[in-house]
């Protein structure tokens, strides 16, 4: 016999309540890691926009970060960790394949065993999450969702690699969804493409590195110039259609914050989308390099603190990166 | 070649238009002599970008092994007229 179950509803509309970041202390110029790559500070500058990185010690990890990061996004939105029903945790760069950060990240928090698990979407990952956190807290299974990038991926960087070693870095940033009086988050654009999935990958699975005799940790290789061109071109299309999901165009835009990957991305992704110069475009990447699903909140965090965005304002977010998985939302400025 | 094929002038001017926007590259700089990387200092990323506009503003496909040859602003002329013809 088909017994009819109870359902649950959530809230109307959700939205950002409050974001936060957390940097590395190492700060790492240019200068510092040209000679293994034989580059210059001039060739990095040109290429990628970056002039400096963060990378984290032993004492900071992919947990630690996530933690601190996500306390501030808590204390910036005014409420109290046990008040979260779910941290999600976008990482690729949790060297543990299981148990998974998120859980570890809740109980630190002291979240009353808030649901936790980890999104692996790798750059892609925050968005996809903010896709997530927005339908969980509408559909009712959570009221608070806690979203995090958090990456160290100095640990799977190369640095002899001149096509990554100057790009990939190291942080941590959050944001808390929750229930809203008005949308603050636009419906998702999102999707994949495995069949080019060589473009940025794990050099070789973990098994095969454990049957070398010699083992070497696989780290993320790049094909540069194939993923720009994806990225730049395919990613704006996938912005602008976020835009038009969430009803709006280019001239209803305060900022742009798209995955910090490379500022000639950026560069490129605005000029195709043809954005007013008058929209704030995101450049945290020239202080703290790319890192992965950590980039779109630390570089919203960094909006938010230098009060180049204020509250209220509508900001569009894309992410995108191996998988090759992308995903690209609007928001509303906590 | 057929007559659907635009003229060379054609094509130089409009790439020149595409190579000003994406680098700054004044166009009359842009003639049929010149070396992207090495004499109008465009380089592989905007390539790129600039293969790109192209492909949109021709209706033409140029793929990815093909860009390593386009070494002067005439071999891409060549290529796009080649390709529309």
């Amino acid at each position: 016999m088909s017994a009819r179950l109870a359902t649950v509803s959530g809230a109307e509309y959700a939205g950002i309540l409050g974001v936060g970041s957390y940097r590395p202390t190492r700060l790492v110029p240019n200068a510092e890691l040209v000679d293994a790559i034989d580059s210059s500070d001039e060739w990095i500058q040109q290429r990628s926009g970056i002039r400096t990185r963060r990378w984290a010690g032993d004492d900071e990890t992919v947990v630690s970060m996530g933690v601190a990061a996500a306390q501030r996004a808590l204390e910036h939105a005014g409420v109290d960790a046990a008040q979260v029903d779910c941290v999600l945790v976008a990482t690729i760069s949790h060297l543990m394949q299981t148990p998974a950060a998120a859980p570890l990240i809740a109980h630190q928090l002291g979240t009353e065993q808030a649901a936790a698990f980890d999104v692996s979407a790798a750059c892609a990952g925050f968005c996809y999450g903010m896709a997530l956190a927005s339908d969980m807290v509408r559909a009712g299974s959570a009221r608070h969702v806690l979203v995090i990038g958090s990456e160290k991926l100095i640990d799977i960087t190369d640095l002899t690699d001149r096509s990554t070693a100057f790009i990939f870095a190291d942080g941590a940033g959050a944001v808390l969804v929750g229930p809203t009086d008005t949308p603050g988050i636009g419906p998702v654009v999102w999707g994949s493409d495995g069949e080019q999935d060589e473009l940025i990958t794990q050099r070789e699975n973990w098994k095969s590195v454990i049957a070398d005799p010699d083992p070497q940790m696989p780290h993320l290789v790049m094909q540069g110039n194939a993923v720009f061109r994806w990225a730049a071109f395919t990613m704006a299309k996938v912005a602008s259609q976020a835009l038009e999901q969430a009803g709006l165009t280019v001239d209803d835009l305060d900022a742009f914050v798209p995955h910090q990957a490379n500022m000639r991305i950026t560069d490129a992704m605005a000029r195709a989308m043809k954005l007013p110069d008058r929209v704030t475009i995101a450049r945290d990447i020239a202080e703290q390099g790319n890192t992965s699903a950590a980039s779109i909140p630390l570089a919203l965090d960094r909006l938010v603190a230098e009060g180049q965005v204020s509250s209220g304002d509508t900001a569009l977010l894309v992410a995108f990166g191996a998988g090759l998985a992308y995903a690209a939302q609007v928001v509303t400025v906590p | 070649m057929t007559s659907t094929a635009p003229a060379s002038e054609d094509v130089r001017a409009a790439l020149a238009d595409i190579v000003n926007e994406v680098a700054g590259i004044p166009v009359e700089d842009v003639q049929l002599d010149k070396a992207f990387i090495d004499d109008l200092d465009v380089d592989s990323l905007s390539m790129v970008e600039v293969v790109v506009a192209a492909e949109e503003k021709f209706g033409v496909t140029i793929p990815d092994d093909e860009v390593k040859n386009l070494t002067t602003v005439g071999d891409a002329v060549a290529f796009i007229i080649n390709a529309k013809g």
